[in-house]
């Protein structure tokens, strides 16, 4: 018990701070306010690997280390489409996902928010459409935000998340 | 000794029409069988420690199908093929030696049509978004999808008894992991059977390899299981320049060495919080994780990118090590395994872990050779095999790595595995940084007048790592079928959890970490 409490006070805190929200990344229209009222300061995201290779999965868990400390930011990865206000998606989706990726975004409650997380969920990536895939991601369900990148850096990825729940510059 | 006696005939098949060595990674020569010989092989293959590596199916240049099996055993890797004509409807199944075959079978049956005489013929990759009569792998056109899409309805073999209820889970699963399908067969809180049902990310990557030139295979091959891309890109380019006849120089090799003893450490470091944090120690999460992002901090600093994806090349690496990279990444390897030495006290001293990681999913020995358990967990349940130690491809000859093997098989055996491992890593990273070749890191491949087959084999972190590519004389991909050693290991989870309870499949599943895109292609 000591030795861990002495590693925890020799760690300290080293969370950065976060990166600004990048309106290139848009997809859909400005966001409207009531929607970012809706969801307040919290954020519920439900993560969905749709068909990726698992490299942008990677990156998405690094959010969760103490350097990006997403969950000090009131951002919080949750266990149900159910709890979720913004979904984060990666690959193309496989073929075999298309139905339960349709069922999960008809399970999140509206208003809600899809952000598109890497090169095959944005473009189909090297994977392309095929037989067994249906490409990128708005092939299949609105996107909001999309991240390239392969895989797109957990400072990328946190930036498209709030991208999606800031409001667009000029509205 | 019977197991010798394939390896003469490949040999002796070598001389008689130069077909028999197998280009790419050392020691490999290919057979080809009849049909009453296919499953004799198999038969000696297991009977004297015969490795399965993958099975396959591929198509000769008349358009006639052909049945390959690659094995390991001590005298190197045997590919055999088993040519099928075309009034054969199907091929005798090796399921009773080697299990985790079953799934492989069923994969080919599904991708190229080819049926087995083995009891079990329920579909595997394929699920409802295309046809039983349409096979990716040989049909040019595809068939339109369904207008609305469907799910099949898989037959699940169903448990009955007093108090035994079904749990489905998935395919989305309650964190960020990959998608697959787990159907539980309970009494209370103790599991009576499980049955995984995966193919779920299944994205076509075989068949997108025969679109592509071979000289840019390699970048799909990075992206098959993307924790594993430099085993992957590696597996591929040496299967590539064997066919192609490229000699690398040292440099080149030992650059790649680094690249995946890097990708070996980080995928460690990172399983050993999470696995901390599955048995409620969120405090490990903290700390690996941290320590995670900072070797991938140092390897961008160094090589360019946080994962290196696109590290290896044909021919070499895309860069090289400049010398201020080399102090980079010494002095974060040596930061962080001071740190990965004190949470190993913190762990091993950890009573509440303890409990949780002792005893917890166990796989004998004797079940794990049965079953063919391989990689990091096979060395964890007593199976003393690791690529770069029992047939070290360039530079691990030179580098001389430590091979670690446990018997105990449970969650605590894994861990112990990967802390040693870690520690491994760090030691060849830091020689082959005080000891890197001087030289060129990249030369041109040129592409063959004649086509070819080569096999790539590395040990990644998971495990062995085989890749076969077939290429034609034009430069183009013809087959190219890359194994993740997932596909032996996922059916001995369903072992491993029996009489366990269902809390504790989560800690036992991370202390295997298997590829689900890997193994879906």
């Amino acid at each position: 018990m000591l030795k861990t409490l002495r590693q925890i006070c020799r760690t300290g805190i080293v969370t950065e701070p976060p990166p600004l929200s990048d309106d290139t990344l848009r997809v859909a229209d400005a966001l409207q306010s009531r929607i970012l009222e809706v969801l307040g300061r919290a954020l519920c995201i439900r993560a969905i690997d749709a068909g990726s290779c698992n490299g942008c999965e990677l990156e998405i868990h690094a959010l969760n280390n103490p350097l990006y400390n997403i969950e000090g930011l009131g951002i919080r990865f949750v266990a149900s489409p159910r709890h979720a206000d913004l979904l984060l998606i990666t690959g193309p989706v496989a073929k075999n996902m298309e139905v339960a990726l349709r069922r999960t975004y008809d399970a999140t409650p509206d208003p809600k928010l899809v952000v598109a997380i890497g090169d095959c969920g944005c473009t189909g990536g090297i994977f392309g459409e095929s037989y067994a895939s249906c490409g990128r991601v708005s092939n299949v369900i609105p996107v909001d935000v999309a991240v390239p990148g392969c895989p797109p850096s957990p400072h990328q990825i946190l930036s498209g998340i709030l991208t999606a729940i800031s409001k667009a510059t000029g509205d | 000794m019977p197991l010798q006696r394939w390896f003469d005939q490949a040999a002796q098949q070598s001389e008689s029409n130069g077909d028999g060595v197998i280009a790419g990674a050392p020691k490999a020569w290919g057979l080809i069988v009849a049909r009453d010989k296919w499953r004799l092989a198999a038969e000696h293959m297991a009977a004297h420690g015969g490795r399965l590596l993958s099975l396959w199916a591929s198509r000769d240049g008349n358009g006639d199908d052909i049945v390959r099996a690659a094995f390991i055993a001590s005298p190197g890797v045997l590919v055999l093929s088993l040519p099928l004509t075309a009034a054969e409807v199907d091929y005798p199944g090796i399921e009773q030696w080697f299990p985790s075959a079953g799934r492989m079978q069923r994969a080919v049956a599904d991708l190229s049509g080819l049926r087995i005489t083995d009891a079990d013929t329920r579909p595997w990759l394929r699920h409802a978004a295309w046809p039983e009569s349409y096979h990716p792998l040989i049909h040019i056109n595809t068939p339109p999808s369904p207008a609305v899409p469907v799910i099949d309805n898989y037959a699940f073999v169903l448990v009955e008894g007093d108090g035994v209820h079904e749990i489905p889970v998935g395919p989305i699963h309650a964190g960020i992991i990959e998608p697959g399908h787990f159907r539980f067969s309970v009494v209370g809180e103790k599991v009576l059977r499980l049955e995984e049902r995966l193919g779920y990310v299944h994205k076509g990557i075989e068949r997108r390899f025969s679109e592509l030139p071979m000289l840019s295979g390699h970048r799909l091959a990075a992206r098959v299981s993307g924790d594993s891309a430099v085993a992957f890109s590696w597996a591929y380019c040496q299967a590539l320049e064997g066919i192609a006849a490229a000699h690398l120089p040292p440099r080149a090799t030992w650059l790649r060495a680094l690249a995946l003893e890097l990708e070996r450490l980080a995928n460690h470091l990172g399983d050993l919080g999470a696995i901390g944090n599955d048995a409620g120690f969120a405090f490990g999460l903290a700390q690996f994780s941290r320590l995670k992002e900072q070797l991938l901090r140092a390897t961008q600093r160094a090589l360019g990118q946080r994962y290196l994806m696109d590290f290896i090349v044909p021919g070499g690496t895309r860069l090289d090590l400049a010398s201020t990279g080399t102090l980079i990444l010494i002095e974060s390897i040596e930061s962080i395994m001071a740190e990965v030495d004190t949470l190993r006290t913190i762990y091993d001293e950890h009573a509440g872990l303890r409990d949780r990681f002792v005893g917890a999913g166990v796989v004998t020995p004797a079940l794990a050779a049965k079953l063919g358990l391989t990689g990091l967990a096979g060395r964890a349940s007593g199976q003393d095999f690791d690529l770069r130690c029992d047939l070290p491809c360039d530079p691990y000859g030179d580098l001389a790595p430590q091979k670690t093997v446990r018997s105990e098989g449970d969650v605590a055996a894994r861990v112990a595995v990967r802390f040693d491992e870690a520690t491994e890593s760090a030691r060849l990273i830091k020689r082959v940084l005080r000891h890197l070749p001087i030289g060129l890191h990249h030369v041109p491949v040129s592409i063959p007048s004649e086509g070819a087959l080569g096999v790539g084999m590395i040990e990644g972190w998971r495990g062995p790592i085989f890749l076969a590519l077939e290429t034609d004389g034009s430069g183009m991909i013809l087959r190219c079928h890359p194994h993740d050693p997932s596909w032996q290991n996922w059916p001995v989870i369903e072992h491993a959890v029996i009489d366990n309870i269902v809390p504790d499949f989560p800690l036992i599943n991370k202390s295997f970490n298997l590829s689900y895109s890997g193994h879906d292609l």
